[in-house]
């Protein structure tokens, strides 16, 4: 039971006044600028893009510091913007086999055209506290070499030579789009990967791991990973052809998974995709276990009971900001709700005394 | 590999002017907006124009596909702003930019309707050619950077002999 209150008003004001207040801090330290957030925290602004479904780094570095570092709450503004924009169209599917690549990594095949390109990445550093970044200091200069020009193969084109793996089904259709529609149950694989890629990076890295663990079993390599930009190109109908109308930095994960094969296919590997805006590597690598995971039903494999292998359980949980709207609003005023759960409580205990009353009288 | 690059149509089906034309807006919607900015100043006598349709910030569904090969899958959304305008020469002008500039769109918009006209060649010089140079040197910084973290893979000698 809802009953409108009145009466916060003024505590609420002046609660934001002192949000804002708290949010600048101490105002004897420089004020954090949205450049700075976009350039030196680029991988929360990854993260917003990502889970908040919308690439636009400046928008998303001014979410971070509106929230106060706040991600899941920066997710939030940031789709909140996002339901304001008008849809001008929807882009070619993206080729990121012509990706120019920062950084690529194949963990099953050590000699790949193209090589392996470890790009700026945390892999093989110490994790110690680096003390000379609490000093302003010389950036040292990245190393340089002869650039590569023509683009970068994708590692399973490899395996796809030999029939090793899986081929995709090729299709033209118009994917489903949950912005668009409800989520609806079944859903097919281009709605799951809609779904995992907003998805919270916590939920899904947990979901793959607990893949990891035995929790419907499976254990994937990481085929390939690949970090950089791609062009975004739309039709333009006044003109007849279509134009690129920006480039966007991506992640992309494929992981293979041995399969033993069924009636109708022989053993090979099947496939696991992520991919995600921004360098979110752990993201498109959990992505891509929980994408195979889900698919185990279409290939015909053991569906166990885990709940990494539950469509519902997994789309209806990954979204953070579904989730964290529900969880968050028990701490909003339940006044009615909470009294008339007492007044419950009160009887039942009533009852329960006046019972053992008589049955001591008797 | 499905090459699908206009409208359904292969590339190939696009007339010179077409491809050329695509090229240039591609070019600007991806430009840096100030290097733009700071290139239109070098015009001089730029035409009147009226909006056909005026700077409007929007949302691009960026669609990937499965497997990187596959059916194609809604990844996410992009801003973009694009504008429409006519100049007082008669010739129309699209503006794309990446982002939520709408001056930078504007200026695209621009560039589009006076490559159409007689100062094309003066535009290709004055804007277009030193955007494309500063792209192209970006991209080759990175790769180059990249190429420099390429692993040189060797093996450890082992064993008794």
């Amino acid at each position: 039971m809802y009953v409108a209150v009145k009466g916060g008003e003024r505590a609420i004001d002046n609660a934001h006044a002192w949000l804002a207040e708290e949010r600048r801090g101490d105002v004897t330290v420089a004020e954090l600028t949205v450049p700075q957030i976009r350039e030196q925290l680029a991988l929360a602004v990854n993260r917003v893009m990502t889970e908040g479904s919308l690439y636009d780094p400046d928008l998303a570095a001014l979410a971070i510091k509106q929230s106060r570092g706040d991600l899941i709450e920066a997710i939030f503004l940031i789709r909140a913007y996002r339901t304001t924009l008008p849809r001008i169209g929807h882009s070619h599917p993206v080729e990121t086999d012509k990706m120019a690549c920062d950084r690529r990594v194949s963990a099953t095949f050590k000699d790949v055209p193209g090589g392996q390109v470890l790009g700026p990445t945390f892999d093989y550093t110490h994790r110690l506290l680096d003390f000379k970044l609490m000093a302003e200091g010389e950036v040292p200069e990245a190393v340089e070499a002869e650039p590569r020009i023509e683009p970068t193969p994708h590692v399973t084109s490899f395996l796809n030579k030999e029939g090793l793996i899986q081929t995709e089904a090729e299709g033209e259709d118009t994917p489903p789009d949950l912005t668009r529609e409800p989520l609806e149950l079944p859903a097919n694989r281009a709605l799951r990967l809609q779904a995992l890629t907003r998805g919270d990076e916590g939920f899904i890295l947990s979901m793959a791991y607990s893949t990891q663990r035995g929790y419907g079993n499976s254990h994937a390599f990481v085929g390939e990973l690949r970090i950089g930009k791609v062009a975004v190109e739309i039709d333009i109908p006044e003109l007849g052809f279509a134009i690129e109308v920006g480039e966007v930095e991506l992640t992309e994960c494929e992981t293979v998974n041995k399969f033993a094969g069924s009636k109708v296919e022989p053993p090979q590997f099947t496939r696991g995709y992520g991919l995600t805006f921004g360098q979110t590597e752990r993201k498109a690598i959990s992505m891509a276990l929980v994408d195979r995971s889900l698919r185990s039903k279409e290939l015909g494999v053991e569906v166990s009971n885990s709940p990494a292998h539950d469509e519902e359980f997994v789309l209806y949980h990954c979204d953070n900001i579904q989730a964290t709207g529900f969880l968050e609003h028990i701490k909003l005023p339940h006044y009615v709700d909470f009294q008339s759960e007492m007044e419950l409580v009160r009887k039942m205990r009533a009852e329960i005394a006046s019972a053992s009353a008589k049955e001591a009288a008797e | 590999m499905r090459k699908v690059a206009a409208m359904g149509k292969p590339e190939t089906a696009l007339s010179p002017d077409q491809k050329a034309r695509k090229a240039w807006m591609g070019l600007l919607a991806k430009s840096d907006a100030a290097l733009l900015a700071e290139r239109m100043v070098e015009m001089a006598d730029l035409p009147g124009f009226e909006w056909l349709r005026r700077p409007e910030v929007g949302g691009v569904m960026v669609r990937g596909r499965m497997g990187g090969t596959g059916a194609p899958f809604n990844l996410g959304e992009m801003t973009v702003t694009r504008c429409s305008l006519r100049l007082a020469t008669g010739e129309v002008g699209h503006g794309y930019a990446q982002g939520r500039d709408k001056r930078q769109a504007e200026q695209a918009a621009l560039v589009d309707a006076l490559m159409q006209g007689a100062r094309a060649e003066a535009v290709r010089e004055a804007v277009l050619a030193p955007l494309e140079a500063a792209q192209v040197a970006a991209r080759s910084a990175r790769a180059a950077k990249a190429a420099a973290t390429k692993v040189d893979f060797f093996t450890m000698v082992r064993g008794e002999d």
